[in-house]
């Protein structure tokens, strides 16, 4: 680890002015994955600019939705009445992730931006576009099981390894972030990038840019909603294949869905022909069978990871029955 | 080399330290306050051995910078016993005979008490799922598990 600075600012304003002051400086939260980098030797930051001391922890209830300050721990939201009554999918991708101790320190922010777990990126010694613009993927020759089967490129193939994320997308929650000169409302749909030819950048999030709050609004499928994760271990792994879905069925018919995958692709990936499968359908056998397979039709796995297109499919079907059930 | 001065409340005792802010939690309270009882496993946040209290919460403290904690409570397994009367958790784990090399030990204990902190040990499968952060190389899961119900039992 190369010498640093850390400051530890309380309020929002003078955060964002020592991040953005230095091109080198890394914003600190739970800190789970920044001390983890900063180990390996992945980031090199001039200045840790600690956010703990900032007033943006805790649940809101909002305009009939939530407001999550960036700051909450995972634990702290997955025990939170309110996210466990109405925003199930959530509550349940949270206590997924991690083991109870890194959900004590991780904060929702935190989660959101954290880095992939590929391998090669996580060495600093091999090539890797991400990490080292330009020396190349070393995943798409190498070892890349657990890479992504949508949405990479011929640059970058790494899976984005947050399960909140997965369930906020498929929840349509907002980004609320500050910089000095702006602030913005950022859907986490839009909020993630694919890697392109510049895997490099992740997010829309210009430096030193804030995460003040996730909100979630208050939406007719929020409240049928439920995560599903598919690991090696039982428990505290990440993602081979997870899924996120929200239903609003009425009179028996599916009036508006959501579906998010995790462990597939380089961002929280929507599958947007599976809603579209799903709006306006029966919650029938059929319909279930028809989504799954319509949510991995444009998959592209290599070598050692076709296995994930069927594990998507199952994980569908199973995750549907279970939203879907009770009419 | 700019150091960072703080204070931390280790198992009831007052320490003040000029830190690099790179050292990790774990680091200074092994190699600084010479509390060697939270051990270093995997140093990533993988394997639980480094289990602490910070403010009365479980945490890994491999994964987090000492600097963070300014002011904080701290309590590591040494901070358990009152005189050589055994925290009943530590002596649930004797009882039980839940360790064989021990290494995992101090950080079993640790999480455990902030396991039952949490109220989520009520069933042996909901004990397996929230002790998942502490990995056992000797295996000695079942009678962790034991050692844990046998106190939430007695609560
Ligand atoms: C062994 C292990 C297993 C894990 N398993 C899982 C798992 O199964 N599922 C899962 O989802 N995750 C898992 N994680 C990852 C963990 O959830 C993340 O490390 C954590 O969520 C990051 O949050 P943090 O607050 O600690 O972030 P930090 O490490 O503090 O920061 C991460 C990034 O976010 C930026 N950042 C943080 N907060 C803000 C903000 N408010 N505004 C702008 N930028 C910000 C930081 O600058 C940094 O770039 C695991 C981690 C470990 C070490
Ligand atoms: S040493 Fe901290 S979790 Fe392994
Ligand atoms: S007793 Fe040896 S690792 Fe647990």
């Amino acid at each position: 680890m190369a010498p640093l600075e850390y400051l530890r600012p309380s309020d929002e304003g003078a955060a964002i002015a020592l991040a953005e002051a230095d091109g080198r400086a890394c914003l600190l939260a739970g800190g789970t994955d920044v001390v983890g980098l900063l180990k390996d030797g992945v980031l090199a930051p001039s200045r840790l600019v600690d956010i703990n001391a900032l007033p943006i922890a805790g649940v809101e209830i909002r305009d009939g939705g939530l407001s999550i300050g960036a700051l909450t721990r995972l634990s702290d939201v997955a025990d939170h009445p309110a996210v466990r009554g109405r925003f199930p999918a959530l509550a349940h991708a949270v206590l997924a992730a991690a083991s109870p101790q890194l959900r004590n320190m991780a904060t929702v922010g935190g989660s959101l931006l954290q880095r992939t777990r590929c391998g090669y990126f996580r060495d600093p010694v091999t090539p890797c576009n991400k990490r080292a613009p330009g020396t190349g993927c070393s995943a798409i020759d190498g070892e890349h099981r657990l890479h992504a089967i949508l949405g990479g490129s011929d640059r970058c193939i790494a899976v984005h390894p947050s399960d909140p994320a997965v369930a906020l997308l498929a929840l349509d929650a907002v980004v609320r972030t500050r910089g000095s000169r702006k602030e913005r409302a950022i859907p986490v749909d839009d909020l993630y990038l694919l890697p392109g030819s510049t895997p490099e950048r992740e997010t829309l999030l210009e430096h030193g840019e804030l995460i003040v709050a996730v909100e979630l609004p208050a939406t007719s499928f929020a409240a049928r909603s439920c995560y599903l994760k598919v690991r090696e271990r039982a428990s505290f792994e990440f993602a081979l294949v997870s899924a996120a879905v929200a239903l609003d069925v009425r009179g028996g018919v599916i009036r508006t869905a959501r579906v998010a995958l995790g462990g597939v692709a380089p961002r929280p990936w929507r599958a947007r022909a599976a809603e579209a499968v799903l709006r306006g359908s029966r919650m029938t056998e059929a319909t279930i069978a028809a989504a799954a397979s319509a949510a991995v039709r444009d998959a592209r796995p290599r070598e050692q990871n076709a296995f994930k297109v069927e594990l998507v499919r199952r994980v569908l079907t199973r995750v549907l029955a279970t939203a879907g059930a009770g009419g | 080399m700019t150091r960072t001065e703080i204070t931390l409340s280790v198992n009831g005792c007052q320490h003040t330290l000029a830190l690099d802010p790179r050292v990790t939690l774990l680091d200074a309270l092994r190699e600084v306050i010479g509390l060697t009882g939270a051990k270093k496993g995997c140093d990533r946040g993988e394997c639980g051995t480094c289990t602490v209290l910070v403010d009365g919460r479980r945490v890994y403290a491999c994964l987090t910078l000492a600097v963070m904690h300014d002011g904080a409570t701290v309590t590591t397994v040494e901070g358990l016993a009152d005189g050589t009367d055994l925290h009943p958790l530590q002596q649930a784990f004797i009882s039980r005979d839940a360790l064989q090399c021990g290494f995992c030990t101090p950080g079993q204990i640790l999480s455990a008490i902030g396991l039952l902190a949490e109220g989520r040990a009520t069933s042996e499968q909901e004990i397996r799922e929230f002790m998942s952060g502490n990995l056992c190389r000797c295996g000695a899961y079942p009678n962790i598990v034991a050692a844990i119900r046998d106190v939430a039992g007695a609560q």
